[in-house]
């Protein structure tokens, strides 16, 4: 593929995720205010007291006493500059606020991702080499199971064990609040708040990619060219590896650009289980809270990462199989 | 007299055995001067130790007038203090205030301060700082304060640590409006000629009391720390407080049970899962402490509805609900049953009068008879539609009984679900027809329950009149109670109010609520007024 065909591709891809983006907020804008009720009357509601006046101070204060129009115009062009408002109930800055639980969200679902493809992957391959031995046995049972599990009841059983029985692990939180630790002991103590939860969230996705490459490696090996490449005498693990292995991944890529795509929004239900002050509890927070600015600026985020996941899913097609062409 | 409940009995059995063996009598003084500090003060209290606990949800923010919800004033309570407190039978106690007197017109009340009070910037508060707390900050922000504090003719400070309040007329229940939930009391130099809802140290609360504040990561945990130059010596004696958000009640209740957190308050923990606790023997279960906010829940019917404007079908639906049943079955014990519109822990409760009759679905069903709703081929009257409160499992559970309540005398009742912002919309604008409710009370009926009921508070806003009820003669017994200065005359309104009101329904009251505070039996001091859990905490100690 020439660099200058790849480069007007990519304009063209970049254009359109911006049209995209721009009728997602209009989208997104008009939905959350169609919802009934508005902050003003959750605070009210909240606050066990309210008077005529504590509403039109609040309303005035957000805007919301604007005509709708009005309203997706400001947020519009505030967006436009880069600015995603301020969040009506903590008077502060949406883009700060998304920023510090991005960071979580992604630790978790990151941490889920590797453990997932890593080893699903490997034990997919596992099984397809060993198809029929006890081993493929074991794997594919255990897939099968954890594909079959919901992910909360994965999630309590995990917390039952390790937590109530054996008090190994933390059940709840990122960090040992107090304990002020630095460097490595920080991480240390962070990596084990994330064990329970990363499993969780991980377990499902591993099952369904070491099925889904057991399965596609299984098809590529009973086809011509791996006879072809066996014949004209490459090694076994090479023949794994380089033909079958390459080929059998292209579902697997398709399903992990899928997931990727989730990594943000995905998690609500491990965050709020394991408290992990994530993204989709901030999210969902503010949908029960209807702190508009908040809820847009995290479904802004959301579909951005999307399409970028979207188009770094098409590249990397291209780039495991030459045939496949982006454009 | 009231009933006692065991433990309660227990005290005052420890008591008793004390004084006559003469025993420890520095600890009975004490005792004696706050005739209901908690057990355990016995102990002697400890320094240091960190309080893990929950808050859930999440406030929003942690100044208390800017924000007014339960969590938030859970935790600012640390941060802030009013100028008293309440013991349980809504006594007013010192705190920022050291003493108080009222003239002889009943208008005009002289707070004298703490003198050596620091707000967590190092600022000492003073007069100037109460005074600005009351008659801008709180008057500005807060739907409850504003229209009784508008009646301050004239506040002065005659000295830095006086404050004289005059009122342009009597206003009996006024004490009872300067606990921190009420009136915390903030920083004038940081707050005035501001936007006090904007004003960037939101972010940073700065009280004056026992507990500054260090970090609050959002969804994560809220820090706060000692403040060294609190002004109650010695005190308060835990070094942290560390409050954490944790969304799930079952994780929640995973964290008590590990011993993770050692307090939860509020509803943190489901009703279902207090049993369970009761049975666990490093935890204790109190219910103690919501004397002052008092939450009375009710079915919430909206009378511009038909049928539901008829007095005999409301005491048709009041006769169909079994309220020991929901106290038992829903609530698990916790909590009473409702008498009346005014709840037996506020001020001019009158057992004599405040009857509820049922459950009785026989006569239940004359009375709708008789309003010649009969039913159908079907068993049905009519239908009304429901609006469960989207607050948890309990309420659910609740809206689901009062349908199979109600279809027995042949109401079809249809659930509608929603959520909490949709909730309070729709009750503030009368679309519904019927729902639940709670409001509290705030220690006296003219605070917390003539809002509900007068013609004059009919507002297209939550916890008002929403339901539309109208009875002039309740108007003016009301009013009387409001205006007049003499406690009996004010009796006398509540009783005569309380009568009617029993007859006529305008809601069904349903619960006097309580909320479990549940906390390892380590942890001492944690109920001692009738504030509950949004106590200062500045006694509370591990040991």
């Amino acid at each position: 593929m020439g660099g200058a065909r790849f480069g007007r591709f990519l304009v063209q891809r970049v254009l359109k995720m911006v049209a995209m983006v721009f009728a997602i907020i209009v989208a997104n804008f008009l939905l959350v205010h169609a919802a009934p009720g508005d902050p003003a009357s959750v605070m009210a509601g909240e606050a066990g007291a309210a008077d005529p006046q504590f509403l039109a101070q609040l309303r005035a204060q957000f805007g919301l006493d604007q005509p709708l129009s009005t309203q997706l115009w400001i947020y519009v062009s505030h967006v436009a500059q880069g600015d995603l408002g301020v969040s009506y109930r903590q008077q502060r800055p949406v883009a700060g606020l998304i920023l510090e639980r991005l960071a979580a969200t992604l630790l978790l679902t990151g941490t889920a991702f590797v453990l997932a493809i890593v080893g699903g992957i490997t034990l997919g391959a596992l099984a397809a080499r060993r198809v029929g031995h006890t081993s493929d046995s074991l794997i594919t049972v255990l897939a099968l199971g954890f594909y079959a599990t919901p992910t909360f009841w994965v999630g309590l059983m995990l917390v039952l064990v390790f937590s109530v029985w054996l008090d190994w692990l933390p059940s709840f939180g990122m960090k040992t609040v107090g304990a002020d630790l630095t460097g490595g002991a920080a991480l240390l103590d962070t990596a084990r708040y994330l064990v329970l939860p990363g499993l969780t969230l991980g377990l499902f996705y591993m099952a369904v990619y070491a099925r889904l490459t057991r399965a596609a490696m299984l098809e590529v090996a009973s086809q011509d060219f791996v006879r072809t490449a066996r014949a004209k005498g490459v090694p076994e693990g090479g023949v794994q590896r380089r033909h079958v292995l390459r080929n059998a991944l292209l579902p697997v890529i398709t399903v992990a650009g899928i997931q990727a795509g989730q990594l943000i929004g995905g998690a609500i239900l491990v965050e709020t289980v394991f408290a992990w002050p994530g993204i989709g509890r901030l999210a969902f927070d503010a949908l029960l809270a209807r702190d508009y600015q908040i809820l847009l600026g995290v479904f802004l985020a959301t579909s951005v990462l999307v399409l970028v996941f979207n188009l770094i899913t098409d590249l990397l097609y291209a780039w495991i199989d030459p045939r496949v062409e982006v454009m | 007299m009231r009933k006692l409940t065991r433990r309660e009995l227990a005290r005052r059995r420890l008591l008793a055995g004390a004084l006559a063996a003469g025993a420890m009598p520095e600890m009975l003084t004490s005792r004696l001067a706050y005739a209901q500090t908690p057990t355990k003060s016995a102990a002697t209290p400890k320094k240091g130790g960190t309080l893990n606990t929950i808050l859930t949800p999440e406030p929003p923010v942690l100044v208390l007038g800017v924000n007014n919800q339960g969590p938030t004033a859970l935790a600012a309570s640390k941060l802030y203090q009013g100028l008293c407190e309440y013991s349980f039978d809504l006594q007013p106690m010192p705190k920022l205030a050291k003493s108080w007197s009222l003239s002889e017109d009943k208008k005009t009340y002289t707070f004298r301060l703490q003198e050596n009070v620091k707000f967590h910037d190092g600022h000492p508060m003073t007069a100037e700082d109460v005074i600005f707390s009351i008659t801008k900050f709180h008057t500005e922000l807060s739907p409850r304060a504003r229209p009784i504090f508008a009646n301050i003719k004239e506040a002065k400070a005659p000295d830095p640590h006086t404050v004289v309040l005059t009122l342009d007329k009597p206003f009996e229940p006024f004490m009872l409006m300067f606990d921190v939930t009420a009136c915390a009391i903030v920083p004038k130099h940081i707050y005035d000629g501001t936007d006090y809802r904007t004003n960037p140290a939101n972010q940073k609360p700065i009280g004056t009391g026992p507990f500054q504040f260090v970090e609050w990561q959002r969804g994560n945990f809220i820090r706060m720390k000692r403040f060294d130059d609190y002004w109650a010596p010695g005190q308060p004696y835990l070094d942290e407080i560390i409050y954490r958000i944790i969304p799930d009640s079952q994780s929640r209740a995973l964290a008590l049970q590990t011993g993770q957190v050692q307090l939860t308050q509020a509803n943190d923990i489901e009703p279902f899962d207090v049993p369970r606790f009761r049975a666990m023997p490093n935890l204790e279960v109190e219910l103690k402490g919501w004397e002052y906010a008092s939450q009375l829940s009710w079915i919430e019917l909206n009378h511009r509805v038909k049928p539901l404007g008829d007095v005999r079908v409301r005491q048709a639906i009041n006769l169909a609900i079994d309220r020991n049943f929901i106290r038992d079955r829903l609530w698990f014990g916790i909590g009473k049953v409702a008498t009346g519109p005014i709840c037996s822990t506020t001020k001019f409760y009158d057992p004599a009068v405040a009857k509820l009759p049922g459950p009785d679905p026989k006569a239940a069903m004359q009375l709708l008879d008789a309003a010649g709703l009969k039913p159908d081929a079907k068993g049905v009257r009519f239908t009304i539609k429901h609006l469960a409160l989207p607050y948890g499992e309990v309420w659910t559970r609740l809206s689901e009984y009062f349908r199979t309540a109600l279809r027995q005398i042949g109401i079809e009742v249809v659930l509608e679900t929603t959520d909490a912002g949709a909730w309070a919309r729709r009750i503030g604008d009368w679309d519904y027809e019927t729902s639940v409710n709670f409001l509290s009370q705030y220690g006296d009926p003219t605070l917390g329950v003539e809002r509900s009921y007068v013609s004059t508070n009919i507002k297209k806003v939550t916890f008002t009149n929403t339901g539309g009820y109208e009875n002039p003669k309740v108007d003016e017994l009301f009013k009387t109670a409001r205006e007049a200065g003499d406690t009996a005359v004010r009796q006398q309104a509540f009783t005569a109010v309380q009568k009617i009101l029993c007859e006529e329904l305008p809601q069904i009251w349903l619960m006097e609520l309580a909320w479990p505070t549940i906390h390892d039996r380590k942890l001492y001091n944690v109920i001692g007024t009738a504030m509950g859990p949004n106590a200062s905490f500045d006694n509370v100690f591990l040991a």
